[in-house]
């Protein structure tokens, strides 16, 4: 593979929220394709509005974007989408495969009936999860994790060869989030992945490229980052955790 | 036993009855998605602004002889008209939504008073439109009833799992193509013809409560949206009919009966389970 298949193009992205202060300045940032990155920087830095400038759903005041070789909304049936916890009402009376299902609505189906295939699709990838059997269970009744791989599988439900993911393992204890992450780090042999880390020390092993966002962008290899890009990322008064890694081909 | 007696000889009340179960199907389909994408505020602004159709329909008819003028159309009209401006608003103003659908509420139930003062007889139309009363209903307001129910059940059943996505995340139904705005402006709008189905059983102060009582009910026992549609409009049909026959012994409202009946079952599951859990703490 060579480096230079883009999945995703940045040039002079500038985004101002509500036209006042500059939530992103000058942002320029290339991601390659089968590349695992983690977007990492303090709260209101910019990390969620950047997933969402690549989705479409935010227009930037100057700069383009280039998903997937063509804009944002173009590029949207190929990618997955996970967003963060909070936007989702645990309560909601579902079953966990119309979670899944809804991964596969799309313009063409305008009144939105699911074919035998779509539901098949669904139980595949609920297999591929980890919660093969659990169709016909209420997402009421899950745990967090679950609910979590629920959310995946419905980003996963197109088959995307993008996944953007917002805070996926925010509010998971330890073992569920490195049993999670283990899961991205095999998808991430056919897709590209783009998470979003709220938990700025932890870098899981399968990370190649840690993005530091906070108004502006800097990229790293997970081989390069240590304590100094942390400071300069949070400004100063933050004590790093030391994790092995062990990071391959780099 | 009376009210069944009477039942079989009036029609006024075979009609009542039947207004009370045309209403209570509807009530406990489009209240569930109320309930569960949480705008009982833009439900009840919307109720309160048909105050401003009816009066103003009931004004041209009476003062002006319009007879065209039907006050149930006046309340459709009414009820769209706030359903379109809302959904407008909440889609692009975002975090003023609030004040908007306060301003909506007074303003709508202000012309309507302006137009019903004056209309003679203004007090016993503003009684029955802000209260209710199911046993004026005739057998031509029936036949739109009946309309307003196959065309909301209609858009529901087709565009089911759409309106689910939308209710469910509606930031990823975008991602996936879905014109999310319509979707909206259309939930809205069937909102408002359920209102209008409401009014005419319950009135529109009332509306909200049975719009959102059954279905959080409904919510407790049931594991799907679907389910919980079907189960709430049980309900409802169940609190309009007991609410009819109760009433109609000691001569009360039965608008206000209803309602009284669906907030004590409300509470009453509120507080089994709430015991329950505490019992079951307690062991």
């Amino acid at each position: 593979m060579t480096g230079a298949d883009p999945v995703i193009e940045i040039t002079d992205l500038c985004y101002r929220f509500g036209g006042r202060h500059w939530v992103l300045d000058d942002v320029s940032l290339t991601i390659d394709r089968l590349d695992f990155a983690s977007v990492i920087g303090p709260n209101g830095g910019g990390k969620t509005t950047l997933i969402k400038l690549l989705l479409g759903l935010l227009e930037p005041d100057r700069g383009t974007i280039k998903v997937l070789g063509t804009s944002p909304e173009r590029a949207r049936p190929r990618v997955g989408y996970l967003p963060q916890h909070a936007t989702i009402d645990a309560r909601f009376p579902i079953k966990v495969v119309d979670v899944v299902l809804m991964g596969r609505l799309g313009p063409r189906w305008p009144l939105g009936r699911f074919t035998l295939a779509d539901k098949q699709a669904a139980g595949a990838i609920l297999e591929r999860v980890g919660l093969g059997g659990f169709e016909r269970r209420s997402l009421a009744e899950l745990s967090g994790g679950q609910r979590q791989r629920v959310l995946l599988a419905r980003a996963l439900a197109a088959d995307p060869e993008l996944l953007l993911l917002d805070e996926p393992a925010a509010g998971l204890d330890i073992k569920v989030e490195q049993d999670f992450f283990q899961l991205l780090g095999e998808l991430n042999r056919a897709k590209t992945v783009v998470l979003v880390s709220h938990d700025l020390g932890f870098v899981s092993a399968f990370v190649k490229t840690v993005v530091c966002v906070h108004h502006t962008v800097d990229v790293h290899p997970t081989s390069e980052l240590d304590g100094t890009t942390i400071q300069n990322l949070y400004g100063g008064d933050v004590r790093l955790v030391h994790h092995e890694h062990s990071v391959e081909g780099h | 036993m009376e009210f069944l007696h009477a039942l079989t000889q009036y029609a006024f009340l075979q009609h009542a009855l039947i207004a009370g179960l045309l209403a209570g199907v509807v009530c406990g389909i489009i209240g569930s998605f109320v309930v569960v994408r949480r705008i009982a505020t833009i439900s009840g602004a919307i109720a309160h602004f048909v105050l401003a159709g009816l009066g103003a329909a009931r004004w041209l008819q009476v003062v002006h002889d319009q007879q065209w003028a039907d006050p149930m159309l006046g309340a459709v009209v009414a009820a769209l008209v706030a359903a379109v401006v809302i959904g407008l608003v909440s889609l692009r103003a975002g975090e003023r939504e609030d004040t908007a659908i306060g301003a909506l509420w007074a303003i709508g139930m202000a012309v309507g008073i302006l137009f019903i003062a004056r209309t003679p007889g203004y007090n016993e139309d503003l009684m029955s439109y802000l209260f209710g009363n199911v046993l004026l209903v005739g057998a031509d307001d029936l036949k739109l009833m009946a309309l307003l129910d196959l065309v909301v059940i209609g858009c529901c059943v087709t565009l089911f799992a759409r309106l689910q996505a939308v209710c469910f995340d509606e930031e990823f139904a975008r991602v996936r193509g879905i014109r999310v705005e319509l979707d909206y402006l259309l939930l809205l709008s069937l909102i408002a013809l359920t209102v209008v189905l409401l009014v005419s059983v319950v009135g529109i102060v009332l509306v909200i409560a049975l719009l959102t009582l059954p279905a959080a009910i409904a919510g407790r026992f049931t594991s799907t949206l679907a389910g919980m549609m079907g189960l709430a409009a049980l309900l409802s049909m169940a609190f309009t009919s007991i609410g009819l026959a109760v009433s109609y012994g000691p001569d009360l409202p039965a608008g206000a009966t209803t309602i009284a009946i669906a907030g004590l079952a409300y509470v009453a599951v509120i507080g089994i389970g709430a015991l329950r859990r505490s019992l079951s703490r307690r062991r």
